[in-house]
């Protein structure tokens, strides 16, 4: 899933604190998941943000709602009939999410209320950690099923370096060297000796490097 | 034992504090509450495991977003103690009651007023 | 070892079969080149070659490939530090190619330390390519003249490849392993991590031996001296990777701070003259860190002096 974290509420009430009719998104897939920008999230902000603005003699009026997703048209098409409501947009979808928002209803201010982080694994409650960084190439067939580009801090696809050290990461201790970590899982697969392929120079062009991406499936396209 | 304690106290009751959240304890004071506390069960003796951990991070939750809107995050409180402790459900009334005198009323009150008028 | 005739000093020395002596020295954080050709000054008599750091511990200093300019036109022989760390790979080609065009015939290609350690810590870092790749880079440059595009260079870079390893860091069981990649890759000189477990370096030697690695690269083994008990303690606890045994922090510690200097010089010197005896090592890789003026002493008294200068 796309991790996020919250957004300072000071951070939040400096975008939002010249607005009188304010409308506070949330998403129920991802982000209620990492427990950013679900429902009781929105309810949460909502409140704090309502006493400080009373708190501050500023009438603002608040409102709430939680989209079944804001990266797909139908749900976001919901607020089509109310968003001209409202002074402002706060969303907390992911970047996402925030974005198709502010596409869709472009004379509308759109605001993020969480930090978009990585595509990750809840490791358990309250962990979450990087797994992919949608390189567009995958090659976790060659790599024990564990991604050296988004688990490597030098994104080393021959790896380690000489920084690893009980299988920690150099740039930090809590870590993983995603490395050790390869290295680990090919023996348990008795596959070690595929570790001395050199795996070739990649094509980034498929990652952000190319530019925006974008998949087009002509056979499932309407 | 018929303890008295202070009678400005609404007890609300839940079956674990672990029921508790954040946004109960934000619209107590959305509401008007001047203070928010929540007794448990003393740690590591929780029936559900950790309802009561979770009620007490909830709590420091609270308090700093309380604190960031400048309510004051001191205003919300955890506190712990067994089911034969009634003296010290008293006591804890007591001391709460004492610490929001000392805070002074919900701002929003006040606020509220000025709004009013 | 290879066939080629790339015009490097420290190839011909070790083709010729002589223990090579390099070193190496930190650009300065400014722009004043007297620093690089003092430090060079010092030990160039005594060297075959001189390592210039690219940006070591990801702080910002005087670029690599100037220094290396600077000690050429000295008529000192420089090994050209490039980590793949803050260039892509036009970068990377078109400072290979800077390189050749002052002819500059060594290079070392390395990952370069994480930004984190650095003065920039909130930078962005590159790494398009890997070391290893960087290696087959700069051998598709140099032996089929072509850059990795694939267009022909006019004047291809000629240039004795050489890469790190540490026989330390772990998980030790790869390596040899990584160290038989790199060779795979192409890579012709090998320069170690400082060496101060010299029993676990023999090791990893004895495995490389026994893959037959001692003959397919030149294996420089690295020292670094100790200037106090305190920098002991200091590599043996902070710095990753490294492996510094408890007795040789005790021999240091064990003696009055004002001697601790010649201390580490003798464990120094003592070193290169153990691991000389091991087969497989075909020179040495001095690194005085900030401490230059002590190796034409380390060299002398490891026997290394005086260099071969009928090359």
């Amino acid at each position: 899933m796309i991790v996020a974290d919250k957004k300072p509420i000071e951070e939040i009430i400096d975008m939002v604190k010249d607005f009188k009719k304010l409308l506070i998104v949330g998403c129920n897939e991802c982000v209620t998941v990492c427990e950013a920008g679900g429902k009781k999230e929105v309810g949460i902000l909502a409140s704090a943000l309502r006493m400080y603005f009373m708190n501050e003699g500023k009438k603002v009026d608040i409102d709430e709602i939680t989209l079944e997703r804001q990266c797909d048209h139908e749900y976001l098409e919901e607020l089509r009939n109310n968003i001209d409501q409202y002074d402002a947009v706060l969303s907390l979808a992911c970047g996402v999410g925030v974005q198709f928002m502010a596409e869709k209803y472009f004379g509308t201010p759109v605001f993020p209320g969480v930090n978009t982080c990585f595509m990750g694994v809840t490791e358990e409650r309250g962990v979450w950690s990087e797994r992919c960084q949608g390189c567009g190439q995958c090659m976790l067939g060659k790599t024990a099923g564990i991604c050296p580009i988004s688990r490597c801090a030098k994104r080393l696809l021959n790896g380690p370096c000489g920084g690893s050290t009980k299988g920690k990461c150099e740039i930090n201790k809590d870590l993983d060297c995603a490395w050790q970590l390869i290295i680990d899982r090919l023996k348990e697969l008795g596959r070690l000796d595929d570790y001395e392929e050199i795996i070739p120079i990649k094509d980034w062009s498929t990652e952000r490097a190319g530019g925006p991406r974008k998949v087009v499936r002509e056979d499932v396209r309407l | 034992m018929r303890l008295n304690y202070p009678g400005t106290i609404r007890v609300v009751r839940v079956p674990c504090t672990g029921k508790v959240d954040v946004l109960h304890i934000l619209r107590a004071f959305e509401k008007g509450a001047d203070g928010v506390y929540i007794v448990g069960c003393l740690e590591g003796d929780c029936r559900f495991e950790n309802g009561n951990l979770r009620a007490r991070k909830r709590v420091e939750q609270a308090g700093e977003i309380l604190k960031a809107i400048g309510i004051g995050g001191d205003r919300v409180k955890m506190y712990n103690l067994s089911s034969g402790e009634g003296t010290k459900f008293a006591e804890f009334a007591v001391e709460m009651t004492e610490k929001i005198k000392e805070l002074g009323p919900n701002p929003l009150k006040k606020a509220k007023e000025k709004m009013a008028a | 070892m290879s066939a080629n005739n790339v015009p490097s000093r420290l190839k011909k020395i070790l083709d010729a079969g002589h223990l090579a002596v390099t070193s190496e020295c930190g650009p300065p954080r400014g722009s004043d080149p007297k620093a690089i050709k003092k430090k060079a000054e010092m030990i160039k008599d005594h060297v075959d070659a001189i390592n210039i750091t690219d940006n070591q511990t990801s702080v910002t200093r005087l670029c690599s490939l100037a220094a290396c300019i600077h000690l050429k036109l000295m008529g000192v022989e420089p090994t050209l530090q490039m980590v793949v760390r803050d260039r892509n790979r036009i970068a990377l080609q078109s400072d290979i190619l800077g390189a050749a065009s002052f002819d500059i015939n060594n290079i070392l290609c390395l990952s370069g330390d994480h930004q984190q350690f650095g003065d920039c810590p909130q930078g962005q870092n590159v790494f398009d390519l890997d070391s290893m790749q960087l290696i087959q880079t700069v051998r598709l440059m140099r032996d089929e003249g072509k850059f990795l595009g694939g267009d022909a260079i006019n004047r291809p870079p000629q240039m004795f490849v050489g890469a790190a390893a540490n026989p330390f860091a772990d998980p030790f069981e790869i390596r040899v392993p990584r160290l038989a990649k790199k060779i795979a890759a192409g890579v012709e000189f090998i320069q170690t991590q400082c060496i101060y477990n010299l029993d676990k370096f023999e090791l990893w030697m004895k495995q490389a031996r026994d893959r037959g690695l001692h003959e397919k690269a030149y294996i420089l083994a690295g020292v670094t001296p100790f200037k106090s008990a305190g920098m002991a303690k200091y590599m043996k606890n902070r710095v990753p990777g490294m492996d510094v045994p408890d007795d040789v922090v005790k021999r240091m510690s064990g003696v009055p701070k004002e001697k601790q200097a010649d201390e580490g010089i003798n464990i120094c010197v003592e070193s290169i003259q153990r691991l000389k005896e091991v087969e497989g090592v075909k020179g040495f890789h001095i690194m005085a860190i900030e401490w230059e003026d002590k190796v034409p002493e380390i060299v002398e008294r490891s026997g290394l002096y005086p260099r071969p200068n009928d090359l």
